[in-house]
């Protein structure tokens, strides 16, 4: 049965210390209230996955809770550098972080494989690339049918993934609409599934080929309005492009940076608490 | 019209190079505004796959990111992104593939990853996303850099993305590789054989010098080094109405989701 619970309980309940989690979403539906719950339950050593880290690993790099993390792209989409990301591998602040090393093509096809229970991915990958000579886990096989050779990734099967969704019923099936990335793969791969929602509706309709999680896959299902800012929900509201610009300046200094953590994350109880803290700091 | 930048010489030189119908893999920034300027000028055609999934997309202004709402809005579908590196890139159906990069080695090899070593880099920089596979599978690959010393370099720090690394016609790599590197000074193409990078065109009023000097190996020049036209009218304007789209659209404030 999904369980209906306040954000705060699901993390509490679900994601211990250690754990390794995936926050998906392409740049679509980023489940930011998650991250920045796990920063106030002070979550530590975590390891990290998700194709494109975005500010909101940024952020969990930047308040030292994570030990490694898997990634595919670790940039600020449009507009340069994650600074977190770099001072941690660069420098070493606030901690070492470990690199878990992929392209896009690798990481999706880890995901395909976690999510089937298979125990490794298979791509015409990596090729004239040097990140197998790093990576460890990137490997390779001899097509037993041709004798090509083919690269391989191990199964990605974190222990809990959490996503954040347009809908939910009362049954706990998530409807998605808009660009999904690897959500589904990163759903199903998981141990545990968490997912934040801008609405709980009685019923759904029939999803046809629309992306739908069946309510059998679902462990947690918060109710958590404006969860993806300052990425977006598809037909609700936009990507806040301006904010992904300013992130630049926040974290480029630790004190900064270490700043808007305690005042916005830490020093709220919630997300409406969250966004409430930005829009005061905004007037 | 003489009045136009380098960024803009460059952009329409590479918009200039799709053809109608050409099914394009794009990358945000200067890639994503030469496909959309040739598809809003000589190829209405263009289909504009973003790695985000959305296929067909038609933006009326130009994303900030790779998956900006405008793109799904305006694709003809979305489709997960497995999918897209999986049965379209990998499979073969991507006429074009835009690539970009920090370095560019003499050979269209291209770093991406780290400057420094890898375990201890002095600049870690953003990493591979999409681009090892696009390299590979994409059945040509147009590289768009801006030319400095300092990016095209004798040796990379990193190999993200294999050109004609030596080796590529044994590595089970499908596509041709780069067939061209356009920068703000000239255009670059592979000579036949170890794939070494050529100048065979400059800009107006920029002489092959001058393209030599923003190239950090001993550059070579082709047989005959054409000269690009200057943008039309219509390029200039086109290209402009879209770039004054795209900065009222991300202007415009957000109401946060309270």
């Amino acid at each position: 049965m999904t369980q209906f619970v306040p954000l705060a309980e699901a993390i509490a309940r679900h994601v211990p210390d250690g754990a390794s989690i995936a926050l998906e979403g392409f740049t679509h539906l980023i489940p930011f209230a998650a991250g920045h719950e796990l920063i106030r339950q002070r979550r530590q050593h975590l390891h990290l996955i998700r194709m494109t880290p975005d500010l909101i690993y940024d952020q969990l790099i930047g308040v030292g809770a994570a030990r490694r993390l898997t990634f595919s792209w670790g940039g600020n989409p449009g507009v340069g550098s994650l600074h977190r990301l770099r001072d941690a591998v660069e420098r070493g602040w606030p901690r070492p972080l470990e690199l878990d090393e992929h392209s896009h093509a690798g990481m999706a096809a880890a995901y395909r494989a976690g999510a089937a229970r298979l125990p490794f991915g298979v791509l015409r990958g990596y090729i004239g690339n040097d990140l197998p000579a790093m990576n460890p886990n990137i490997r390779s096989i001899r097509c037993p049918y041709t004798s090509e050779n083919l690269a391989t990734v191990p199964a990605l099967n974190p222990d809990v993934t959490i996503l954040h969704a347009q809908r939910a019923d009362r049954q706990g099936n998530i409807a998605i609409e808009g660009i999904v990335g690897a959500q589904r793969e990163a759903a199903l791969a998981a141990t545990m599934l968490l997912v934040t929602v801008e609405e709980i509706v009685e019923q759904l309709p029939p999803a046809m080929n629309g992306l739908l999680l069946p309510h059998f896959v679902v462990g947690c299902v918060s109710h958590c309005p404006g969860g993806a800012w300052p990425s977006y929900a598809q037909g609700r509201y936009a990507r806040d492009n301006d904010f992904y610009l300013r992130w630049d300046d926040i974290s480029r200094d630790r004190g900064r940076f270490s700043e808007w953590i305690s005042r916005h994350v830490l020093g709220t109880t919630d997300h409406h608490g969250f966004l409430e803290s930005l829009r005061r700091a905004a007037t | 019209m003489n009045d136009y930048s380098r960024d803009e010489m460059m952009t329409i030189a590479a918009a200039r190079m799709l053809w109608d119908g050409c099914v394009c893999f794009v990358g945000i920034g200067l890639p994503s505004a030469a496909c959309n300027l040739a598809r809003l000028t000589h190829a209405p055609r263009l289909v504009l796959i973003y790695e985000s999934g959305t296929i067909g997309a038609q933006p009326t202004v130009l994303p900030l990111s790779i998956g900006d709402g405008e793109l799904a809005e305006t694709a003809a579908c979305v489709v997960p992104l497995p999918e897209i590196f999986s049965d379209y890139l990998q499979a073969g159906r991507i006429d074009v593939g835009f690539l970009g990069a920090a370095q560019i080695d003499r050979h269209g090899n291209l770093n991406s990853t780290v400057i420094g070593p890898y375990s201890s880099p002095r600049t870690r920089l953003p990493g591979a996303g999409g681009a090892p596979e696009i390299a590979a599978h994409a059945r040509q690959t147009f590289v768009v850099m801006k030319a400095s010393p300092r990016s095209f370099v004798t040796a990379l720090d990193f190999r993200t993305s294999g050109g004609y690394f030596p080796g590529r016609s044994d590595s089970g790599a499908r596509g041709a590789g780069p067939t061209v590197v356009v920068t703000d000074v000239g255009i670059l193409k592979p000579l036949a054989g170890d794939g070494e990078l050529v100048l065979t065109a400059t800009y107006p009023g920029i002489p092959a010098a001058e393209a030599r000097a923003a190239i950090g190996w001993p550059l070579a020049l082709a047989g005959e080094v054409e000269t690009i036209a200057a943008p039309t009218a219509l390029e200039l304007e086109t290209l402009r109405a879209v770039a004054a789209r795209t900065a009222a659209a991300h202007c415009e404030p957000i109401k946060l989701p309270i």
